[in-house]
């Protein structure tokens, strides 16, 4: 059986952490800030470092769970942490509900009379509450967490292959994901389509981050240490900046040959596209080259404000989507300058810290207490979660 | 940090104090700043041809963004406006632009329509706004990308050009509208099929950012919609006459 490490790796945590402040700045619409995210200069974004971290941390995590106390105790663990998101899905959805109503009592502008027609579901909440608990209806931007849930659902069986077997469990990954390519497979959603993620195709990048842990990482080191890797990796980058740049720049569109467009539209987001995954694959490998496991740096306080709020993820994922929510509100009630965007940004930032500052605290203190559970009920590992 | 707070909250209390939207009442000529946004790089060569046959047909098909409510509002919404444009710009042209536009409708809907539109207008052109009901409805991406390749192809065997118009920027409703995919997978057909596409979205927030119209305000009444719908019409037929110049859009250069 493989052996799962014991330290954890504080760039995972780091990597998270920057993750989620990208993730909600990308969520507040039309965020002045938001220009300085990853998402812009290139295929992937910060979903994909989400999830794959995400992935990397749950191997570390119930791996080892699962092979202190057994399949049945870290299958039951993995499913009380999807509850968990399951929850904080359904508080969010609350959230969002109240804004909507709020929208619609207080707007109405004849120029957008299309636009308030997405009220209308607000004709039967019954309806659109019911497929909000079934995660069918999802409103914008809170598809990731469904994702989460789905990804955990299936992660107990992978991981007990992934234990015993971890090409074949990566094998397996794989071939779902190229099934989901050839029958199209996803999820149904409400009020009509699919999942803006499909999990179908999401699952690699989750199992691969699980595989990675369990010791792939220290197979494919011959290949990560490589120049002719890096290499690529440079090149794959500089051709995705080259291509997003003609977002932007319609006028430079000429320089691209017809041959490439074609060639790589539509970049698919719903179904994890191959471009998606290798540019990911190319930022993580050149991130790897010159972040190593053991840079004293990661210790120092600099690190410290991305690294706690990467160890607290659902918890700072979600206050990310509260405060993305209120960041637009801000925008539209008070004001809509760019300093405003400056400042809005920099204080949830401040407040995801603070928060995660304090959900460490009142773990420590938690624990301390003379509560009847010892602290040995916890999953065994330092200040960080799944 | 916590010193430099009060002041920030105050800074943040000058910057509240809303764009004064009325300066550009008399003063139309101030959506042209987002000439930049509407730039092509493809052409539209039966365009040219109508131009040069002096008699246009423009076939607007559309949803709820293309019309304006009320008494006026068949008039005074972008495409009565963008004839207008035209036939200024183009003296001695016979310009006629009609519509198809029902609100709600998703581009697969609307390519069903296109067919006996196209038999009855005749267009050198078909404006084809599309977007926001597929976001609202959540359509499959791959769907959507799929109706506006089949719109295109109609219209091209029918030696109709196409210009795409993109969904509005609403400020009030972008978190909960998800038009991002839709956006994108429009720039991307466009491209790949050599489309012009209108970036409404990005001139309707460039306006909003410098102040020219408040885009945030709640109101019953119909007068900025309608300078918004002027400026569009006028935009668009900017982004026409260009795009169908003989040496193509890039013989001005510079622009």
């Amino acid at each position: 059986m493989i052996k799962v490490s014991t330290e954890r790796d504080l760039r995972l945590d780091l990597f998270r952490g920057l993750a989620l402040w990208l993730i909600f700045l990308d969520h507040i619409p039309s965020n002045a800030v938001s220009w300085i995210t990853i998402r812009n200069y290139g295929f992937s974004d910060a979903t994909e470092i989400f999830v794959f971290i995400s992935g990397y941390t749950a191997a570390f995590v119930y791996g080892r769970a699962m092979q202190a106390h057994g399949f049945v105790v870290a299958a039951a663990r993995v499913l009380k942490r999807a509850w968990q998101i399951y929850v904080a899905h359904v508080f969010l959805f609350a959230i969002y509900l109240a804004e909507i109503a709020y929208v619609a009592n207080s707007f109405e502008n004849p120029l957008y009379t299309e636009e308030m027609g997405m009220l209308d579901f607000m004709k039967n909440p019954d309806v659109t509450i019911m497929q909000a608990l079934l995660l069918k209806f999802k409103p914008v931007n809170m598809d990731v967490l469904p994702l989460y849930i789905m990804l955990l659902l299936w992660f107990a069986p992978i991981l007990w292959l992934l234990l015993r077997a971890p090409s074949a469990a990566l094998i397996v990954s794989a071939g779902f994901y190229a099934l989901m390519w050839r029958f199209d497979w996803n999820l149904p959603a409400y009020p009509s389509g699919t999942w803006v993620f499909n999990p179908f195709a999401w699952q690699l990048l989750f199992v691969f981050g699980a595989w990675c842990a369990l010791g792939g990482a220290q197979r494919l080191a011959r290949w990560i240490n490589s120049r002719v890797t890096i290499g690529l990796a440079v090149a794959y980058l500089v051709f995705a900046f080259s291509i997003a740049m003609t977002w932007y720049f319609p006028r430079l569109g000429a320089f691209v040959p017809k041959f490439v467009g074609e060639a790589i539209y539509p970049i698919d987001q719903t179904n994890l596209d191959v471009l998606r995954i290798l540019h990911f694959l190319s930022l993580a490998l050149i991130t790897i080259w010159f972040v190593p496991r053991d840079w004293p740096a990661l210790k120092s306080r600099a690190f410290w404000p991305a690294i706690v709020c990467g160890q607290h993820s659902l918890g700072i994922f979600c206050l990310g989507v509260f405060l993305s929510f209120a960041g637009h509100f801000v925008f539209t009630e008070v004001s809509n300058r760019v300093l405003t965007h400056v400042i809005v940004s920099a204080l949830g930032i401040v407040i995801m810290v603070a928060a995660a500052a304090l959900i460490s605290w009142y773990r420590v203190i938690e624990r301390q207490g003379p509560g009847p559970r010892p602290p040995s009920s916890k999953p065994g590992y330092a200040g960080g979660e799944a | 940090m916590t010193g430099r707070l009060p002041a920030l909250l105050a800074m943040l209390l000058v910057l509240a104090v809303p764009a004064n939207a009325q300066i550009s009442a008399e003063l139309p000529a101030d959506c042209r700043v987002a000439k930049p946004q509407i730039e092509s790089i493809f052409s539209l060569p039966h365009v040219a041809v109508g131009i040069a046959a002096k008699k246009l047909n423009i076939l607007v098909l559309g949803a709820g963004s293309s019309l304006l409510r009320g008494a006026t509002g068949a008039h005074e919404a972008y495409p009565t406006r963008l004839q207008r444009a035209l036939a200024q710009q183009l003296p001695g042209v016979e310009v006629n632009v009609a519509t198809d536009v029902k609100p709600k409708r998703t581009a697969a809907e609307m390519v069903q329509a296109l067919p006996a539109a196209i038999a009855a207008v005749k267009p050198n052109l078909v404006v084809w706004q599309t977007g926001t009901a597929d976001a609202i409805q959540a359509i499959d991406p791959d769907q959507f990308s799929q109706a506006l390749d089949r719109g295109i192809n109609i219209s091209r065997a029918a030696s109709a050009d196409v210009v795409f118009i993109n969904p509005q920027y609403s400020p009030r409703t972008e978190s909960m509208i998800a038009l991002g995919t839709y956006a994108e997978n429009m720039r991307w057909v466009a491209v790949q099929q050599e489309v012009p596409l209108f970036d409404r979205f990005s001139v309707m927030k460039l306006w909003a950012d410098l102040g020219t119209f408040d885009l945030y305000s709640a109101t019953k009444k119909l007068d900025m919609a309608e300078r918004v719908h002027d400026c569009i019409g006028r935009l668009l037929a900017d982004l026409v006459i260009e795009a169908a110049k003989p040496s193509g859009p890039h013989a001005e250069g510079g622009r």
